[in-house]
């Protein structure tokens, strides 16, 4: 278990100041939650002392759900309303999705996202993976007694947009403040990196249950840069879980298999995965409903030979990734394993010998992602000490571009662009007289459209009418800290701006989220639009203390008059709270943000002048307060 | 701070196309570590938005000035010397039967799988290049000959794409 020494002892933040945040590392089969308490990260447990939770949800008639390991045992009695691996489902569309035929869900293609038909209804990926997060979030609640300020949720570093999106859409739905979307190898490697001390070009090697990344990170003192990262985000253990199954129907020559029969004999599989890390060979029994018996033993080399092609698929991204960062294999001082399908023995194998070197195991590959999560969410509410202080800089994993004539894609972002990250491409009208124009946004690295992921379709409407060529269409792209992107267009000749700002049509709109909330309130017998007044007083009391603490830093970037009239503000935004009209909150909170916006640029100002202080200064120009 | 201040004053660096990359990265991460977003996580609304966007101006200015060719061309444009990528028709033809012969051997050794002989192209095309830039300092720092500059920078334009794609071609014969 790794621990985290970020405070001296005595000198860690006063209780009052501590501010509550975790990290959550929402797995495929998997997940935790952990927090830093006393300078050290580690993870929270159930009531039994349990730290995983099962990323199952079953769902009752009545809407309520099991959640964890209550809904892992029923799942081959209760197949269809018992999701597992859903993080397989997030943000895919039915086609994306490998194995469908040996999962016994009923599906319902919607667009952009497949769902699920249960016993509750139909549910979104999305909705199943929110009902994961509140178990954790009820979890840390307890544990740490108190509201959370924030927390940082991890996703695989080969995330699409679309996958992103979906993430952060669950935590909202189960009300948490996404302090980050975190990269799970990046997470892995601060955790391993501060524990260790560690210098140098390292290689995190994480193969999850349902998710492979590999990423090269280069950590000097107190920065982790990663310099390139690759991976399939449908590739871990549940594969290694069904190359078994196949061997074992093919063995015991069965016929297809009922939903409970599949999903027992896929229980079985996974045992004897786990089994044959530690054994020479491992039984496989099975008593099916149809009366017939299996019993099967599957030794090493076995498993060895029926899962080679799965391993050699993982060194794909591994060698690309080290060509992206322009490195060899012998330029890796260390490569640290993440994820519990790094357990297998072949798989350690097969990474040792790629990179002839003894892969790091030090770290419970289980929960390093979670710890690391916590260590980063503790650095993002403002809970250091001063003398521990890390920068992480992460990229986007797969290129963005536009559709061009004839169905090509022409590369605007390119893939491991270190975030946050903005390009702007130019585009033309080909038509006289052309007053539209239809923008296709996709990700991935292939030259064809159609082999690239759509992320949005929006038309940019009222260029004003001109010859072919003379219209200036800006296409401007911007990637987020989380690794999400947003796209706005402009046409500029004439000075008409028509601006657009598209949020990736798979996402939900806020109105959708809304909806959904008040569903789950209604069914928690909650009053939904308390629990959103709350919400609303819970983010002005943040930006309260935010602006408060900023004034409190640097009371000098103030005259009298514009502190006066920013306390005022204040005062106004605290007398809305403690009244029960949200909307009245919201504006206030508003005015707020518009009062504080010229002490924003100041505050920025100065903060770059504090860095380039003492050194040639003679070209910088200050601008003027916006 | 203005947003416009060239990329050359935000690093405080020299506007010179000989740099210390060593300065350059420990200059980039000192801004990042003010402006980053995961500085603001839990700021105000305008906080973060303007760390967004210095963040991305950081990144921006620092990949810029990071790699040669597009270092050189920055100077070009902040000196008001247009490189013209567009219009390549007016390379001299010597240069562009040199480059044709390149593409032919570089076309060669891939199909024939001969892993050697791309590396051997390779190395001999870095030295090259790398000849070239020695050649780019002294015309933009010493004798601010811009025009021949601008002329050297539209070779070098040819040359690292045609190094890309050995590259390319070497990575799709490891796999």
């Amino acid at each position: 278990m790794a621990l985290f020494q970020i405070a001296e002892p005595g000198e860690s933040a006063a209780p009052h100041e501590h501010k509550l945040a975790i990290g959550i590392d929402l797995g495929t089969t998997n997940s935790l939650v952990a927090t830093v308490r006393s300078g050290i990260s580690i993870c929270l447990s159930d009531e039994q002392g349990r730290p995983l939770l099962p990323s199952v949800v079953r769902y009752h008639a009545d809407n309520s759900t099991e959640v964890g390991y209550d809904a892992q045992t029923k799942q081959a009695v209760d197949p269809k309303n018992t999701v597992v691996s859903v993080k397989r489902f997030m943000g895919r569309g039915l086609k994306d999705i490998s194995h469908v035929e040996s999962m016994p869900y009923d599906f319902v293609e919607a667009p952009g996202m497949v769902k699920v038909k249960t016993i509750a209804g139909i549910k979104s990926p999305v909705e199943v993976s929110a009902e994961i997060l509140k178990s954790l979030k009820l979890r840390a609640e307890t544990a740490l007694g108190g509201d959370l300020v924030g927390a940082v949720i991890t996703v695989p570093a080969y995330f699409d947009d679309a996958q992103r999106q979906a993430t952060k859409d669950a935590a909202r739905l189960a009300g948490l403040n996404v302090l980050r979307l975190l990269n799970e190898p990046t997470a892995a490697a601060i955790a391993y990196g501060l524990d260790n001390a560690a210098e140098g070009v390292y290689a995190v090697y994480d193969l999850g249950g349902g998710t492979f990344d590999i990423s090269v990170l280069k950590l000097t003192k107190g920065v982790f840069e990663v310099m390139s990262t690759g991976g399939d985000s449908a590739l871990g253990g549940d594969d290694f879980d069904h190359r078994i199954f196949c061997w074992v129907i093919e063995q015991a020559k069965l016929q297809p298999l009922s939903p409970e029969d599949g999903r027992l004999l896929m229980m079985r599989c996974r045992e004897a995965k786990e089994f044959l890390t530690n054994n020479p060979e491992a039984p496989i029994t099975a008593r099916l409903s149809t009366g017939e018996v299996l019993d099967l033993k599957l030794d090493v080399a076995t498993f060895a030979s029926i899962t080679q092609t799965l391993i050699s698929k993982t060194l794909q991204p591994v060698k690309k990734a080290l060509r992206d960062a322009g490195l060899r294999a012998e330029d890796i001082k260390g490569v640290v394993m993440v994820g519990g399908a790094t357990r297998m023995p072949q798989v350690q194998k097969a990474v040792g010998d790629f990179f002839r070197q003894e892969p790091l195991t030090n770290l419970d590959p289980d929960k390093v992602v979670a710890l690391g999560a916590a260590t980063q969410a503790n650095l993002l509410v403002g809970n250091k000490t001063g003398k521990d202080d890390w920068l992480l800089l992460d990229v986007i994993p797969l290129s963005l571009g536009l559709e061009t004539m004839g169905g090509l894609t022409e590369k605007v972002i390119p893939r491991n662009s270190t975030i946050p990250t903005a390009r702007a491409q130019e585009f033309t009208t080909f038509k006289d007289g052309q007053t539209a124009m239809a923008i296709h946004v996709v990700q991935g690295e292939r030259e064809l459209v159609s082999d690239c992921r759509s992320l949005a379709r929006f038309e940019l409407r009222g260029i004003p009418p001109m010859v072919a060529g003379a219209a200036r269409i800006r296409v401007t792209f911007q990637v987020d800290a989380d690794g999400l992107l947003s796209v706005a267009a402009r046409e500029q000749t004439t000075g008409v701006e028509s601006s657009v700002t598209v949020k990736p049509s798979y996402g939900l709109s806020d109105d959708e989220i809304a909806g959904m909330l008040k569903d789950s309130m209604e069914h928690a017998k909650d009053d939904a639009i308390n629990r959103a007044l709350k919400e609303a007083i819970v983010e002005g009391k943040r930006m309260i203390e935010a602006t408060e603490a900023a004034m409190k830093e640097d009371p000098h970037l103030l005259n009298e008059a514009e502190t006066a009239k920013i306390k005022a503000t204040i005062a106004k935004l605290a007398d809305t709270m403690t009244g029960d009209n949200r909307r009245l909150i919201n504006i206030a909170m508003d005015d707020l943000g518009f009062e504080t916006q010229a002490f924003a640029h100041r505050r920025m100002d100065q903060s770059i002048k504090k860095v380039l202080s003492g050194r040639n200064v003679d070209d910088i120009k200050m601008g003027e307060d916006a | 701070m203005d947003p416009r201040t060239d990329h050359f004053s935000l690093f405080g660096l020299n506007r010179a196309f000989r740099l210390v990359l060593s300065d350059l990265d420990s200059r980039y991460r000192d801004i990042q570590a003010q402006v980053h977003p995961d500085r603001f996580a839990n700021a105000s609304d305008a906080e973060r938005r303007l760390s967004m966007q210095w963040a991305t101006h950081a990144n921006e200015a620092y990949q810029t000035l990071k790699k040669p060719l597009e270092r050189a061309k920055y100077l070009l444009h902040l000196a008001g010397h247009d490189i013209q990528a567009e219009n390549n028709t007016a390379m001299p033809t010597d240069f562009l039967m040199e480059q044709m012969e390149w593409r032919e051997a570089v076309m060669e050794a891939r199909g024939g799988g001969d892993h050697h002989e791309l590396e051997r192209l390779h190395n001999r095309l870095r030295g090259d290049i790398n000849g070239r830039y020695d050649e780019l300092g002294q015309l933009i720092d010493d004798s601010s000959d811009l025009a021949l500059a601008t002329d050297c920078v539209r070779r070098l334009m040819f040359l690292e794409k045609l190094l890309y794609e050995i590259d390319d071609a070497l990575a799709s014969l490891e796999e």
